[in-house]
């Protein structure tokens, strides 16, 4: 492997391993494993454990998936190892 | 008009659109017929992995099972979407960039072995049936109750269409019609939905409304609803009733399933490029997460209803869908006290499913039954499939609302039978034949097969639609757990960990498999009577099973490959190669 698609390849998995965490703490940390603490705090109507379970962990992959669309893109370019310049490539 | 010919005229219009958009997308080419040419822009790969992953179930039964279940339910929700992130960021960027057909092309060559190769094949065969069965079961009960044809004639109906456009268009067709049936089931989701949040709450977003106060004014939904459920012995609609370590595994399991799946992970082999692949997963979310917050709300709205409906009401005076519920079985109510009114409690009304006499009635005009009273004292048996749909009805909406949710079902169902018949057809095809049994086969040829295998597919489909065995939903748990531990953690490996080898693939897969089957075979149809948190291992239920048998794989395939020779040169070249997006 050459040193630059090596050092992409780290930064891509440092990149991946945070973005899991917070995956994990939103849905398996505060919908489920602290879900009966949290449930004593208000949000809005809801008590806050039943709404991170039912709603809030959801809205927490959606934005997760779109900072990785954004990072890898930007990761993409830093290494010049993104797709740009191949025109059409569709048919292989 | 009423309601049956509204019905007729929206699921015809919507049916000849999909057929319209068939013959429009013709497939010539075995590339267009597996991936539709790697030719699909990403928001229309997004919205047809929406309508290819939202099937009868997300539709039809799961805002009923929550409705049912109450902060429980949320297993479903963060299960079957969660596992879009783990596709995102493991899976899809380097499945795409490896760039053939299918799953079991990818272990095949990864794992540089037919043996691999043929496992994938069974599991995905396996998992894809399991799923075709549970939605034509879907389509049978949407036809049966909204357009009063038996149910032969409405599995013939939906078999034919997809047959039609599965056949000539593959998977370009597929895609299409899965975005006009993107379309048509999330109009059918929220627009019942927000009607129902207005009634009862005066705010239009769903999301919101179930966090709202009554439009009443008695306060807070989710206050009253637990106020409620606890009076009538069901518990806090907010508290949870699952052991935390059993929650855990089945979340974990349906998340990681889903990212596992072969009819999800295909779509991401039909866009253009590495990037959009990431990006049509985002897309992809957001689309089904519109669903997925929405039905929660739908959940509490529909309990919260029902409740104020049926509980402590005269039998002769519930409104119309709670009779036309019970003529089709999927209601049921035993008069225990004669009083005439309905008691709806905590705990089973009766053993088993309902089976009703053909003849006379009960004392307040009840269809009656041979079934054996439960312990308690609640009286009514509600199918929880009948929520969404019935919802429109409970709620007292117009007719067009009704027949766009009848719409709105088939369009669910459809779309991902339509999927899976196209992994199963390329499995035999591709898998099978091309690659293993008669390699010398032209293009030609192959497509013709591939056209074969979808009819003989759809053939075998219908037929459990028209007898439905009666283990649709334990193998559901089946699918997801069969998933989760064979092709999970091959494929994540054979991504990350250079070093893994065919036979660590191969013993972990095997060990996956065989410890997921009959964990789920042993507590689900030999000794069911013993599936409780006593006897499960750690207290994890069949459902959450795929997470140990995952971990197992993980454990067995790392211990073997490092008794056994690295993987070739070119394998670990061909690794390197599918990290990076270019070239």
């Amino acid at each position: 492997m050459s040193e630059n698609s090596d050092n992409y390849w780290k930064e891509n998995v440092r990149l991946v391993l945070k973005l899991l965490a917070i995956w994990f703490i939103a849905s398996f940390g505060m919908g489920i494993l602290f879900v009966d603490w949290l449930n004593q705090f208000q949000f809005v109507g809801f008590p806050f454990g039943f709404w991170m379970a039912q709603q809030g962990a959801i809205y927490v992959f959606v934005v997760l998936i779109f900072v990785y669309v954004f990072k890898m893109n930007k990761l993409d370019k830093k290494f010049g190892v993104g797709e740009e310049e191949m025109m059409d490539e569709g048919s292989e | 008009m009423d309601a049956q010919t509204l019905t007729y005229i929206i699921v015809g219009v919507t049916f000849a659109l999909y057929i319209g958009i068939a013959i429009w997308a013709k497939a010539g080419t075995t590339d267009d017929f597996y991936v539709a040419g790697h030719h699909v822009p990403p928001l229309a790969n997004g919205m047809a992995t929406a309508a290819d992953w939202m099937s009868a179930a997300s539709f039809i039964s799961m805002a009923g099972l929550i409705s049912f279940m109450g902060r429980d339910g949320a297993m479903y929700l963060m299960g079957w979407t969660g596992g879009y992130v783990l596709l995102a960021l493991l899976l899809a960027p380097y499945l795409r960039k490896f760039g053939q057909f299918t799953v079991p092309d990818f272990v095949g060559d990864r794992y540089y072995s037919d043996a691999a190769r043929t496992v994938a094949v069974i599991c995905a065969l396996f998992v894809s049936f399991t799923y075709v069965a549970g939605q034509m079961r879907g389509v049978g009960i949407v036809f049966s109750r909204f357009l009063e044809v038996d149910i032969m004639t409405g599995v013939l109906i939906g078999m034919s269409t997809v047959f039609f456009y599965a056949v000539l268009g593959g998977m370009k067709g597929i895609t299409y019609t899965q975005v006009a049936q993107y379309c048509v089931l999330i109009f059918a989701f929220m627009v019942p939905a927000i009607f129902i949040s207005i009634l009862m709450t005066g705010n239009p977003v769903p999301q919101l409304g179930f966090g709202a106060e009554l439009a009443d004014g008695s306060g807070y939904l989710l206050d009253k609803l637990d106020g409620i459920s606890t009076e009538l012995g069901f518990g806090e609609y907010t508290a949870g009733n699952k052991s935390t370590i059993d929650m855990f595994c089945i979340v974990a399991a349906l998340m990681v399933g889903t990212a596992g799946l072969p009819h999800v992970i295909v779509r991401f082999f039909t866009v253009p490029k590495v990037s959009d692949a990431r990006l049509s997963a985002g897309y992809a979310l957001v689309l089904i997460a519109i669903l997925y917050t929405t039905a929660p709300a739908v959940a509490s709205f529909a309990r919260l209803n029902l409740i104020d409906t049926v509980s402590n009401a005269e039998y002769q005076a519930t409104p119309e869908w709670f009779k036309n519920w019970e003529a089709i079985d999927l209601i049921a109510w035993r008069d225990k006290n004669s009083d005439g009114k309905i008691q709806y409690t905590a705990g089973n009304a009766f053993e088993g499913k309902p089976d009703f006499y053909e003849e006379g009635k009960g004392a307040s005009g009840e269809r009656l039954l041979r079934n054996e009273n439960g312990p308690s004292d609640n009286e009514l048996y509600i199918d929880q499939d009948i929520m969404v749909l019935a919802n429109p009805e409970i709620a007292d909406l117009p007719n067009w609302v009704v027949a766009l949710v009848v719409a709105g079902g088939l369009a669910a169902a459809l779309s991902t039978a339509a999927g899976l018949l196209l992994v199963i057809s390329t499995s035999v095809a591709h898998d099978l034949f091309k690659k293993m049994l008669l390699p010398n086969i032209t293009d030609k040829q192959e497509l013709m097969f591939a056209r074969m295998a979808v009819a003989i597919a759809v053939l075998i489909a219908g037929y459990f639609g028209i007898n439905p065995p009666g283990f649709v939903a334990q193998v559901v748990a089946f699918a997801f757990g069969l998933s989760a531990s064979t092709f999970f953690p091959i494929i994540l490996m054979g991504i990350f960990y250079k070093r893994m080898n065919k036979e660590g693939a191969i013993s972990g897969m095997l060990t996956g498999l065989v410890f997921t089957s009959l964990y789920i075979i042993y507590f689900k149809f030999i000794n069911p009577d013993a599936s409780n948190a006593e006897n499960w291992w750690f207290g994890v239920s069949p459902e959450g099973a795929g997470t140990i048998g995952m971990a197992l794989n993980f454990v067995v395939a790392y211990v073997v490959s490092q008794f056994t020779n690295a993987p070739p040169k070119d394998v670990q070249d061909m690794i390197e190669w599918i990290r990076v997006p270019r070239g």
